[in-house]
């Protein structure tokens, strides 16, 4: 084992989304200080809505992040309508659930195959694999393939993959045509094969870092969906999704421009290794005929596995995807003028790509916001990332790994959680206090 | 074929919207980008990144503070040209919503921006540094975008 003592510094890391730092300090060999620093500087969005109608601020909330901004779109909706007592129509959940499963996919690619993939092929970049005709080349073509096919379908769905225009609060505003999703069913299929293929390289990864006592939680449902009623956790219990933000406990971290959260006293962990630890039996009945024996290791304690659970979802996502477009009927729809707020204040919860993603807003008597609350999935995760890239650290010492290796094996590990820095860092909070 | 045009592409205070799109345009473009871009500073698609000189920096986001200011002077110092990409680069906004908050709303804030030694006010690019080009949207206009691009790759043949 190294006696030395020294520093790690990781200034902006790489291959994820936004901007975070990490301090490791290494003491006689022994990890003494971990500091995950969210570097993203604020944009203050729970202050910028207050003032500003319920009905339009999704259009705002969609700007926090560029990568799940469908994710915000639809909490932040689902939310505003709880406040004016709506109930969305049977098609605008059916396309609701269209654009996520496109995002999901779309999001999940970009994160596995451009960001992890080169780390398992040894390589620092998708940019490094070959132009001849590999196995690897074939890779990347399947990989830009699965990516744009989740691209396109959120394009066709919400007028656009980055802040869609089309979903608003009481419905859509446009309707896709049944023609132009039918005709994207040939190449999802297509794109199932490749998504397959993917699934059989995480799960042949050997990459490994265990966290039995570790709490799961997410979204449960039937349909394995990212919209639901209700959260559930690893530890055997259920709770209304309402009451969630009642067992959250706010770590301030001074050095972190984002919060970090306790669930009923504990650190936890959310996302897509959450999911399927959860509720991977709902998933469709074909994705899990076809991926059963890669299903087996699922629940699993060990945080890789969040890529091989994301590299399932996307063929769930497809499945679900064609499932929904065969059914759909494109009925014309015209959102509902709602006037009057029924309550004031309301509460949505979907799964984004990185896990839970709750928005709580207020309003007074005319439906302007007088209060946001989010509750973002890196910022839940934030705590854990930071202790296990100690424990992964420590693990490597006792090795006796070189600091190259062992920068490499911490990068690793922080991008398997797929943080999103743009996301965890739109807060308003001035208690500065450090952190027990 | 020629030399490749040597890119770097940075982001400031922004939500990464016209760095997503510029990933899914990849989609399309990656084997040809490939042969004629050199990707020497990419955040999102490497590690092992180089410091310049860029024939070439795309800049996205608006300046929060000293430190995002010096970074884009650097970038500057290293890039024969810089574009400003999507709507913060550009125009500031949505990233300024802050420098329009209302007296209380900036008396709230206040703390942070001491604590984070950010900017009173948020900036845009031609702010803080010159820009060669522009490419506005939120998030960026794609076509824009391949123009702009296109139009520097006929430039490094030449």
């Amino acid at each position: 084992m190294h006696k030395e003592n020294f520093e790690i510094t990781l200034e902006n890391i790489s291959k994820i989304e936004g901007h975070a730092d990490l301090d490791i300090k290494v003491k006689e060999g022994l990890v003494e200080d971990v500091r995950l620093r969210i570097t993203e500087n604020k944009r203050f969005f729970t202050e910028a809505v207050r003032g500003k109608p319920a009905k339009a601020v999704h259009q705002i909330v969609s700007r926090i992040c560029g990568t799940c901004s469908i994710a915000h779109l639809t909490a932040c909706i689902e939310t505003v309508e709880d406040i004016y007592g709506h109930e969305p129509s049977e098609q605008t959940l059916l396309l609701r659930h269209l654009l996520l499963y496109g995002l999901n996919i779309r999001d999940h690619a970009m994160h596995l195959y451009l960001f992890c993939l080169p780390d398992l092929f040894g390589k620092d970049s998708i940019l490094d694999f070959p132009d001849d005709d590999s196995y690897e080349h074939e890779l990347v073509h399947r990989a830009l393939d699965v990516k744009s096919t989740g691209n396109k379908l959120s394009i066709i769905v919400g007028g656009r993959a980055v802040h869609s225009p089309f979903p608003v609060v009481g419905g859509w505003i446009k309707v896709p045509k049944k023609e132009e999703l039918k005709a994207l069913i040939p190449e999802l299929k297509k794109a199932r094969t490749d998504a397959m293929e993917f699934v059989k390289i995480f799960y042949d990864c050997q990459f490994k870092l265990d966290n039995p006592n570790n709490e799961y939680i997410a979204l449960k449902n039937d349909d394995f969906s990212y919209l639901g009623k209700q959260l559930c956790s690893t530890e055997k219990y259920c709770i209304p999704k309402e009451q969630f933000v009642s067992h959250l406990e706010q770590k301030v971290i001074p050095y972190s421009q984002a919060l970090g959260f306790h669930f009923s006293g504990k650190p936890y962990i959310v996302g897509a290794l959450a999911r399927m630890n959860l509720n991977g039996n709902s998933m469709h009945a074909q994705t899990r005929k076809d991926l059963e024996e890669y299903m087996k290791v699922f629940p699993s304690s060990n945080i890789f596995h969040n890529n091989l659970a994301q590299a399932i979802e996307i063929v769930n996502c497809i499945d679900r995807a064609i499932e929904l477009i065969e059914k759909y009927e494109e009925k014309p729809e015209k959102p509902p003028v709602l006037l009057k707020p029924v309550k004031q204040e309301g509460i949505g919860v979907i799964e984004a790509p990185r896990g839970t993603l709750y928005y709580h807003l207020k309003v007074d008597e005319i439906g302007k916001i007088t209060y946001a609350n989010l509750v973002i999935p890196t910022a839940q995760n934030q705590i854990m990332i930071e202790r296990n890239s100690g424990r992964i650290v420590q693990a490597c010492l006792d090795q006796e790994k070189g600091k190259e290796i062992i920068q490499h094996e911490i990068e690793k590990l922080i991008r398997a959680y797929d943080p999103c820095m743009s996301c965890a860092t739109h807060f308003l909070k001035i208690n500065w206090k450090e952190r027990e | 074929m020629g030399e490749k045009l040597s890119i770097g592409w940075f982001t400031f205070t922004c939500c990464e919207d016209s760095s997503i799109l510029f990933v899914e345009l990849l989609n399309d473009h990656f084997f040809e980008w490939k042969k004629k871009i050199e990707f020497k500073h990419c955040k999102m698609l490497k590690t092992k990144n180089v410091m310049g000189p860029f024939d070439v920096a795309f800049i996205e986001g608006a300046i929060s503070n000293d430190e995002e200011a010096n970074e884009a002077k650097k970038i500057r110092s290293l890039s024969k040209k810089v574009i400003a990409i999507g709507s913060c680069a550009c125009s500031g906004s949505p990233s300024n919503q802050r420098n329009y908050f209302s007296p209380e709303q900036k008396a709230r804030i206040a703390p942070l921006l001491e604590k984070f030694k950010l900017f009173g006010e948020v900036k845009r690019l031609d702010q803080v540094i010159t820009i060669d080009g522009r490419v506005d949207g939120c998030p960026m206009d794609e076509k824009k975008f391949l123009e702009v691009l296109n139009t520097l790759l006929e430039e490094v043949k030449e």
